[in-house]
């Protein structure tokens, strides 16, 4: 067991960290406000040019090929230069990779990870939250084509988007999870009306509406076999909740380390409690970096899509939303006007334990699925 | 980077899971069986587990920080009521120190409050605890040389005590005689002291780690019997949400606990350090919580002596103090991030 690099890992280290003298964008405090999600596009594609991006995906669709724990490097590395964290965007790659054809995947991912494409992801509806596979959304062969018909909500990025991965129902004599297909959508289409939703922390270009009124998608666009979309579906939310796939430890250490310079500039403004919730804030980011690097380990063995990401998802919550604790107990409430960066920091924590399948979604999972408890 | 157990490390675990299953205790009856207790002492004994952290001919330890914790865990886990953590600090101790192994089993002596090594004063020992010392005849201390520390024995003579009924302590008083030990080296440094503290926090937090995973299947395999309303109660969500909860906390105490455990000899000790009150501020804090949710599963029979959850409650109340405990270590962080503390209302 070592939490040491090897020469290879310095080396790349090193590198990276020479490379982001030159090229942290410097965007404001991720989540807080739409210049970060602006700005993200172009870091994506600068991070990509460099090399530094999907470092443990195949060369084939423009991943570098390399072992998972260079993904935690990269994290790592990004916080410690105070960078923006890297596009959270694997669990779309992991879905298509696992369940598409050659073809699919030979279309759509090297779009995917070199940034030229965005995409955003239609799963949920407002009638299919958590019980995801009660949706409506319907897909109805006509010639060459499916035509897509129902809303999703929570659909982040959806204005930005050039592609969604939509579920839709293709099946409706089966039983709810068996009927349901994956397809690849373009977004710039008649027949798709996309409205955002404004976050309680004021954000609109996050969170979206999308209405599919006879939007059209080709046959061939449908990723893995009729039926397959909610595997495909399980797939992408496994992945979704963790942690070392979305990158979010550079994302709270990020958090932290303002935070810390922030008390370190003024130590009179601050009193033990505040310092102290800090200091946890600290030490559970400190947890979850170590988890990952023992989660990206374990990939060695081969990656795996269970309820693992359900332990991952909850750990993963509790440290953003103890930083979002430390945020509004160092950073106040603007009662007196001012920067509300951090407050808006705080707000935003509170959608990590809704976003990906609720905590108490994940708890079901983790109590009969790793647990082994019975149901009634 | 690789932070998977090596295929060494694997089957130190399953030797240590074998012994803790065969012959730590299954009941609150069981605990004080002598004839029980013995067996799994020559277990211990014999597999050289206390002696992980002797010197080798090269200079050099036998094991990582990381040998050690595994055995630590699955002890933990068994609520096994043999001595380990406190003989192998006291191997540990003599290997800075320069000297032999000692000729018997050993531990060490900690102040009242469990926080650090004891210190004798002018040949004394002061008001102290020798830790986790069931069938140690004696106790090491330090005692004071100038900015350094020699090390130096106490004989242990009353039998051991304490709350937690695994792990019984002695307590020593001034009328205790203190003697140097042999040793080779001049006396130990600050940096050495660090260091051991630093694998005592690891060892520690792994037993918190044990204690945590042993509590989380206990209260489950007794959520999955007990019924009320006609069903196991393990399937109503309430229960599942407790239990689910207590499961997560330990999986990440247990990465943070694994990080501190490698790096008592990969980092500088004063990162070493760091890294120990990491994993022990979290741990500290999430044991209890654990096995707090573990009495609560079990409703009435948890507030029972029979039920073994007080004893898991019991031993994790004990860990989080030792060397240290949740608020003392978040200080410890603090300080380490450059966070001074105002004290007192704004």
């Amino acid at each position: 067991m070592d939490f040491g690099d090897s020469p290879e890992e310095s080396e790349f280290r090193l590198r990276l960290r020479a490379w982001l003298v030159d090229n942290n964008p410097g965007l404001p405090t991720s989540s807080t406000d739409d210049e970060y999600w602006a700005g993200m596009a172009a870091w994506h594609r600068l991070l990509y040019d460099a090399g530094f991006f999907g470092m443990s995906w195949p060369t084939e669709i423009g991943g570098q090929g390399l072992s998972s724990v260079y993904e935690v490097i990269v994290d790592e590395e990004l916080a410690a230069a105070g960078a923006p964290p890297r596009p959270s965007l694997g669990y779309l790659v992991q879905g298509i990779l696992e369940h598409g054809s050659d073809d699919t995947k030979r279309r759509f991912l090297p779009g995917i990870v070199n940034g030229r494409d965005r995409w955003c992801q239609g799963f949920s509806e407002p009638d299919a939250g958590s019980d995801l596979a009660s949706l409506r959304t319907r897909a109805d062969r006509d010639g060459e084509d499916y035509v897509i018909a129902g809303q999703k909500v929570w659909t982040s990025y959806s204005d930005e988007a050039e592609w969604c991965l939509v579920l839709a129902r293709t099946d409706h004599d089966v039983v709810k999870h068996r009927g349901i297909s994956a397809f690849a959508v373009p977004m710039r289409q008649p027949g798709i009306e996309q409205r955002p939703l404004r976050m309680i922390n004021g954000v609109t270009k996050e969170f979206g509406q999308v209405r599919f009124d006879g939007a059209r998608v080709p046959a061939r666009n449908m990723i893995g076999a009729p039926g397959e979309g909610w595997s495909l579906a399980m797939t992408v939310v496994s992945h979704e909740r963790e942690p070392g796939e979305l990158g979010y430890v550079a994302r709270y250490s990020k958090l932290v380390n303002d935070l810390r310079r922030r008390v370190q500039k003024d130590p009179g403004d601050f009193g033990a409690d505040q310092v102290r919730e800090l200091g946890w804030a600290i030490v559970e980011v400190e947890m979850l970096r170590r988890h990952v690097q023992r989660r990206l380990s374990d990939r060695l063995n081969g990656i795996s899509h269970g309820p693992e990401g359900s332990v991952d998802k909850l750990l993963m919550t509790w440290v953003e939303q103890a930083a979002g604790h430390a945020a509004l107990a160092i950073g106040g409430m603007a009662h007196g006007g001012g920067d509300d960066t951090w407050l808006n920091a705080y707000l935003y924590s509170r959608a990590q334990s809704v976003m990906g399948g609720t905590s108490q979604i994940q708890r079901n999972l983790v109590a009969r699925r790793i647990l082994g408890l019975p149901t009634t | 980077m690789d932070v998977r157990l090596s295929p060494e490390q694997q089957a130190l675990r399953d030797s240590a899971a074998h012994i803790v299953d065969r012959l730590a205790p299954k009941a609150v009856g069981q605990i004080g069986d002598l004839e029980r207790m013995a067996r799994l002492d020559a277990a211990v004994a014999g597999s050289g587990w206390r002696e992980l952290r002797t010197e080798t001919e090269g200079g050099g330890c036998l094991a990582t920080g990381v040998e050690p914790a595994i055995v630590a865990e699955e002890l933990g886990r068994g609520l096994a009521d043999v001595s380990f953590l406190g003989p192998t600090l006291a191997t540990e101790l003599r290997r800075l120190a320069g000297a032999e192994p000692g000729d018997t089993v050993e531990t060490v002596a900690l102040d009242t409050a469990l926080s650090s090594l004891a210190r004798a004063v002018n040949g004394e020992s002061p008001p102290a605890v020798a830790i986790d010392a069931q069938g140690s005849a004696r106790a090491l201390l330090l005692v004071p040389d100038g900015e350094r520390h020699r090390v130096a024995q106490v004989e242990l003579h009353t039998p051991p005590i304490g709350l937690d009924l695994t792990r019984p302590s002695v307590i020593l008083d001034s009328s205790s005689v203190v003697t140097p030990i042999d040793a080779a080296h001049p006396p130990i440094t600050a940096d050495d002291v660090t260091r051991w503290t630093a694998l005592g926090l690891a060892l520690t937090c792994a037993d918190l780690v044990g204690t945590m995973r042993g509590a989380v299947e206990l209260a489950s395999d007794y959520a999955s019997e007990r019924q009320q309303y006609g069903v196991a109660i393990a399937s109503f969500q309430a229960v599942q949400h407790m239990l689910a909860d207590a499961f997560v906390a330990m999986e990440g105490s247990r990465s943070v606990t694994l990080h501190a455990a490698w790096a008592v000899d990969a980092l500088p000790a004063g990162e070493a350090l760091t890294a120990a009150a990491m994993a022990k501020a979290y741990c500290a804090r999430a044991a209890i919580n654990v096995c707090e949710t573990a009495i609560q599963v079990h409703g009435g029979i948890g507030n029972t002596w029979e039920c073994l959850a007080h004893i898991y409650l019991r031993r994790s109340l004990l860990s989080s103090d030792l060397l240290g405990n949740a608020s003392a270590s978040l200080s410890h962080v603090l300080v380490h991030h450059g966070l001074e503390v105002a004290d007192g209302l704004r």
